[in-house]
């Protein structure tokens, strides 16, 4: 299709109308994104108290920010601790997500070795991204609570003793988490990257075919130094997302009625389900703790866009294709 | 010789290969296969074991799930209206809003126009949840709390879906069309609703179908913002689902699972080929 854009038609008469266009997005960001943004930042300096169903509004500096670091008197540092869960359970599901992610990528694009029904691989390792975390969760926490099949039937094999119980152990739920979450999002990843293997010019593969390279080597010395800016993408995409994690703690092991815990010992418990608990009752501190997370965010982000920035388009192959076509 | 042994090892690693991805495919559907089957068993019988055989209880159990909800101020249909209240309004907006800010930006030249998409780019990043405590506060305010509002009017700004809207207009839309439509006497606005519109049919769709599912499953915002029973929706009927009422008998819990993932599960597999493609395409950044 007609790729080369015709500089000379566009009439500066017609401008105001794409202000117009673009107006709504705006003023809806900065009214309901932006102001609340804001805001947080505000609510973060005061120090709400509720007593007898008043409430008092107080300017307190940085108070809330020492309460949850744990600086204050008789504080816990409870945003370090939630912090901490929250990157044990991203970073156990992350590494080996992106690793199967690039071992299947690589073989569904392998040419050599072509693989029938890739079209079915790709539909089932995908579908759990789509279905509700909610339910997933609960899902298996109700398949391996304590008098749960599974481990009812571990039991009866002698596999695990009569009175063991997965959730009374941290590093078991931990890792039930993160295999949720890797269960769940391996199958985007790996459609990422087979997009991005997808990109990457098919001769330069000839070249190393003719140099008498192996599969190993054009694995780790063409198709991973080319796939940087896509890998970049997912891990980026993948730690921001983990850092708001939900979803999937909210609902597994957290004792009954939904009180926000992670169990056991508040060790699954993640830093917006923090803000969660505190929403209604201490918006000072729930502030504050929104605050650092959105500080974190943010360099994750610049970091990201500057190493991308660098890396961007070099060597890779544009094909010109059109999305969607 | 030696060709015939590379063409031995091609085939022992692609069945190795295959193995694999089959076992893969395995574990995405066991989950699944056995909540749809702990959903046909009692309550004893789960406790005994895992099975691989459907049970006789599934009557026994919507009838036992029927009672148990009866306390909790919505059923799980009454959830999923809800939901669905929610989500289709979402999509719509965000769909709309994001091709019309896309257009904007693709289709005109004005000052800022550079200023206007960093910004985009730069709040594509930035996640609900870290501004979720100013806007629970601020729908308090303006007395929108326990409303569907603010689940909705969000959708208008999906920086992400502007992004792929744009990246999709660069290569579907010449601008001669619009010209065209000008000298014929089209409005601008109209000529947007009636030729370019059209044209966007694939990227809405593809657009419409993740910003439906990203409606449906979200819990974090629902919670924050509702708090009627009867407001409630699916995901937040999934969270009372852990309540001691539910818990205390295994079956009806797999079989609410189950009525609750049923949607999401019938819809992924009439339009996986579209969701698969969609996933694809945006993580080719060009």
């Amino acid at each position: 299709m007609n790729k080369e854009k015709p500089q000379r038609i566009k009439s500066v008469s017609y401008s105001k109308y794409g202000l117009l266009f673009i107006a709504p997005f705006f003023i809806a960001y900065i009214l309901f994104s932006l102001w609340p943004l804001l805001s947080t930042f505000y609510y973060s300096f005061f120090e709400y108290v509720t007593r007898n169903l008043k409430t008092t509004v107080e300017f307190c500096g940085l108070q809330n920010y020492k309460n949850i670091l744990g600086l204050a008197d008789g504080e816990r540092a409870y945003f370090l601790t939630y912090l901490g869960n929250t990157l044990r359970l991203w970073i156990l599901n992350f590494i080996p997500q992106v690793l199967l992610a690039l071992l299947i990528a690589a073989w569904l694009t392998d040419n050599r070795a072509r693989l029938r029904a890739k079209g079915a691989y790709k539909v089932l390792v995908y579908m759990p991204n789509i279905i509700t975390a909610a339910s997933i969760s609960l899902l298996f926490y109700a398949l391996l609570c304590k008098f749960g099949p599974v481990m009812s039937t571990l039991r009866s094999w002698g596999l695990v003793g009569s009175s063991s119980d997965l959730m009374t152990s941290k590093w078991a739920t931990s890792l039930t988490i993160s295999f949720i979450l890797f269960w769940m999002w391996y199958g985007n990843s790996t459609l990422l990257l087979i997009a991005g293997m997808m990109g990457i010019n098919p001769s330069l593969y000839e070249a190393a075919d003719i140099d008498g390279a192996t599969s190993r080597q054009k694995f780790f010395h063409v198709t991973l130094p080319l796939l940087k800016p896509v890998l970049l993408y997912v891990l980026v995409t993948s730690a921001i997302g983990g850092l708001q994690l939900y979803d999937i703690p909210a609902l597994y092991n957290t004792g009954a009625g939904g009180g926000l815990i992670g169990l056991p010992n508040d060790t699954s418990t993640t830093i917006t389900m923090y803000i969660m608990r505190l929403h209604s009752s201490d918006t000072g501190r729930a502030a504050a703790v929104s605050v650092l997370l959105f500080i974190i965010t943010l360099i994750i982000s610049l970091i990201f866009f500057r190493v991308f920035r660098e890396d961007d388009g070099r060597g890779r192959h544009h094909k010109g294709k059109k999305v969607g076509a | 010789m030696k060709i015939e042994s590379d063409a031995k090892l091609l085939r022992r690693r692609k069945i190795f290969r295959n193995i694999v991805l089959v076992f893969l495919c395995f574990l995405s559907l066991l989950p699944f296969y056995l909540m749809f089957v702990n959903a046909t068993r009692s309550s004893n019988e789960i406790k005994a074991g895992i099975s691989f055989l459907f049970g006789s209880s599934l009557s026994a159990n919507l009838k036992n799930f029927a009672s148990a909800q009866v306390g909790l101020g919505i059923t799980v249909l009454g959830s999923m209206v809800n939901s669905f209240k929610i989500a289709l309004p979402f999509t719509v907006l965000s769909v709309y809003f994001s091709a019309l800010t896309a257009y904007g930006m693709y289709a005109y030249n004005f000052k800022l126009k550079k200023v206007a998409w960093g910004f985009i780019m730069a709040v594509m990043m930035v996640p609900t949840q870290v501004f979720a405590i100013g806007y629970y506060r601020f729908m308090i305010q303006i007395n929108l709390i326990d409303t569907y509002w603010p689940l909705i009017i969000p959708a208008i700004t999906t920086p992400a879906v502007v992004f792929f809207m744009r990246q999709y207009l660069q290569g579907a839309l010449s601008l001669e069309i619009i010209e065209a439509a000008r000298i014929d006497g089209s409005g601008e606005f109209h000529t947007f609703n009636t030729i370019v519109l059209p044209l966007m049919k694939p990227a809405l769709a593809t657009q419409a179908i993740f910003q439906f599912v990203f409606s449906w499953n979200n819990l974090f915002m629902p919670t924050l913002i509702i708090s009627s029973s009867s407001k409630k929706t699916l995901t937040m009927f999934v969270q009372m689902l852990t309540a001691e009422s539910f818990r205390a008998d295994y079956g009806v819990v797999f079989l609410g699972l189950a009525i609750t993932i049923l949607p999401m599960f019938i819809m992924y597999f009439i339009l996986s080929k579209f969701i698969v493609e969609g996933v694809s395409l945006g993580g080719v950044k060009e």
